[in-house]
């Protein structure tokens, strides 16, 4: 597809998005805090009402009619989610809260199979969700907690993983794409890596999903998870694919209803997958209306979203470039719509305060990722991410209040 | 007075109709505040919960009153740091602690800056009234 056709076809998308269409301090809102979590389009939206409206009851339980349909419901995102990962079991789906509760749950169930002297690895470029439950897993079970270093230039240094990563590895985790700076990693090359190892493999893809189609089979990996949020989806709601044979292995996370096959005071039997590792009930309408953001960017197509976004990446690095005391992290061909920042002598909050005012909302600070910018010699930057529904005019808006804020500060 | 201080302030930010120009006024504020020596903005003189940091330092004078110094990374930040330094200043323990703070409301300021900058500027105001509190002991103790 043509940019000026592209264009266009993104254009017609913004329309499905109500909260942008409404003004901030008195401007029209440019939305550029994608990565934090998307907005949310109509038919999302109808679909929690929907659900309220006509078919709220809980799920797997009460044998009526509307228990049914909603159970129904239910269970055809798992299948949508199935079919979007290319998994091949619908119950190696499991629904959690979100990535951070995804990550939990994993550090939970694997910590038996981990032995003191063990290696838990990660990256140092993490989002401290997948990074400190491993370091707090690591202390308790006397394993040596190592880490991929990050490069100047925002990538792995992957050399280092080959020459280090052996059979010591018990886990491997890492992010498939890096929240704070937008670098798309080489993940196969380190899923190799860590499998020949003999390691598990975690992949946190929070911040792919919603740009790239995700092959779970291809990836090699043994567990993938991510959240809905991130994804055109309801907030509370976390997706974790594991392999149908580990997750069977491995115990449960919580205790409670739902998640049983039989309970008496001499003891309790659990339930088979996905239920072992869903007790309680779950988070119905988010689970629900997700399907409607599977559906939406299955016909959007990732593709085209991957090449808007990139497409407004490149003009906005272009012209912070033309701005003087101007750092942008991570300036590689290889990245989401993600534009980490800081200017010379210019503290990030003030600068997004300053854009706050403009009606510009990005992320500044710490992005979650301390180790990182630790790496990177500060404490954060400014952050604009950039989703399908953006346009060239949101960047026009959001140089020409970047260079205002800049005046004012200097 | 602290009272006084508060209105004199609130009419000075009334004269400001447009964002650009308060916020202007604050940051001008930052860069004339006098701030803290690099030897001074250490650890334990960091006010918690402000995404930019903030450094305040109090001592009690032989008059019996307090006074504060502070100072912060970010230039808003220290704008209005400059300002709650302002109200507090030279006051006794006592009055401080019977200060009643609604200037940052009246400004706009509270609705106007995120909430995590607002955050910050609470647990400085906090902290001033711990600082107020010790000194106040130490009155009645000597
Ligand atoms: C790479 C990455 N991992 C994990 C998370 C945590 O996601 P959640 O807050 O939805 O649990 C985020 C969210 O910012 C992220 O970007």
């Amino acid at each position: 597809m043509d940019n000026v056709t592209l264009q266009h076809k993104m254009k017609e998308l913004r329309n499905q998005f109500p909260t942008l269409n409404q003004t901030v301090n008195g401007r029209p809102l440019v939305y550029l805090d994608n990565a934090a979590t998307t907005q949310k389009p109509q038919r999302v939206i109808d679909s929690i009402t929907e659900y309220y409206t006509k078919w709220n009851a809980n799920i797997h339980r009460g044998a009526h009619f509307l228990a049914n349909a909603s159970t129904e419901k239910f269970e055809s995102t798992r299948t949508a989610l199935a079919e979007m990962l290319h998994a091949n079991f619908r119950e190696e789906i499991i629904f959690t809260q979100g990535s951070t509760d995804s990550v939990n749950m994993l550090s939970t169930i694997l910590e038996n199979e981990v032995e003191e002297g063990d290696e838990i690895w990660v990256t140092e470029m993490e989002h401290h969700a997948n990074f400190v439950p491993w370091q707090v897993l690591a202390e308790k079970k006397k394993a040596v907690f190592r880490y991929i270093p990050m490069t100047p230039s925002g990538e792995w240094d992957i050399d280092y993983a080959k020459k280090e990563l052996g059979s010591k590895a018990k886990i491997v985790a890492f992010n498939y794409v890096s929240n704070a700076l937008g670098t798309i990693n080489p993940v196969e090359e380190l899923v190799a890596i860590a499998k020949n190892a003999g390691a598990y493999v975690v992949i946190d893809g929070a911040q792919a999903v919603a740009h790239f189609d995700i092959n779970v089979q291809a990836l090699n990996c043994d567990f993938f998870l991510f959240s809905a949020h991130k994804m055109y989806g309801p907030t509370g709601l976390g997706i974790l694919w594991g392999r149908k044979e580990l997750l069977e292995k491995l115990p449960p996370y919580r205790y409670g209803g739902e998640m049983i096959r039989k309970v008496s005071v001499r003891g309790t039997t659990f339930n088979d997958l996905p239920f072992k590792y869903e007790a309680g009930t779950p988070n119905i309408e988010a689970v629900i209306a997700f399907n409607e953001s599977i559906s939406f960017c299955k016909e959007v197509g990732r593709a085209d979203m991957h090449a808007h976004e990139y497409f407004l990446l490149k003009t906005a690095t272009e012209q912070l470039k033309a701005i003087d005391g101007m750092t942008i992290y991570a300036d590689l061909e290889n990245k989401v719509g993600v534009l980490s920042f800081n200017m010379e002598g210019i503290h990030s909050a003030d600068i997004g305060t300053l854009l706050d005012q403009q009606g510009i909302a990005v992320r500044t600070g710490h992005h979650c990722t301390q180790p990182l910018w630790e790496k990177l010699g500060t404490t954060g930057s400014v952050r604009a991410s950039f989703a399908c529904y953006n346009t060239p005019e949101d960047v026009e808006l959001f140089i020409e209040a970047l260079k205002k804020s800049v005046n004012m500060l200097r | 007075m602290i009272e006084q201080k508060q209105q004199e302030i609130i009419e000075e930010f009334a004269f400001f109709e447009e964002w650009m120009h308060k916020y202007e006024h604050i940051i001008e504020l930052g860069k004339e505040m006098k701030g803290l020596s690099d030897e001074e903005k250490k650890d334990d003189l960091l006010v918690a919960g402000c995404q930019s940091k903030v450094w305040l330092k109090a001592n009690l004078n032989e008059n019996g009153t307090v006074h504060f110094e502070a100072d912060s990374d970010a230039i808003i930040t220290r704008g209005l740091v400059a300002l709650v330094v302002s109200v507090f200043n030279h006051e006794t323990p006592q009055e401080i602690l019977n200060a009643n703070i609604h200037f940052m409301n009246d400004i706009g300021l509270v609705s106007n800056l995120s909430q995590t900058r607002s955050n910050g500027l609470a647990a400085m105001v906090k902290q001033i009234l711990l600082y107020a509190t010790v000194f106040q002991a130490q009155q009645k103790s000597n």
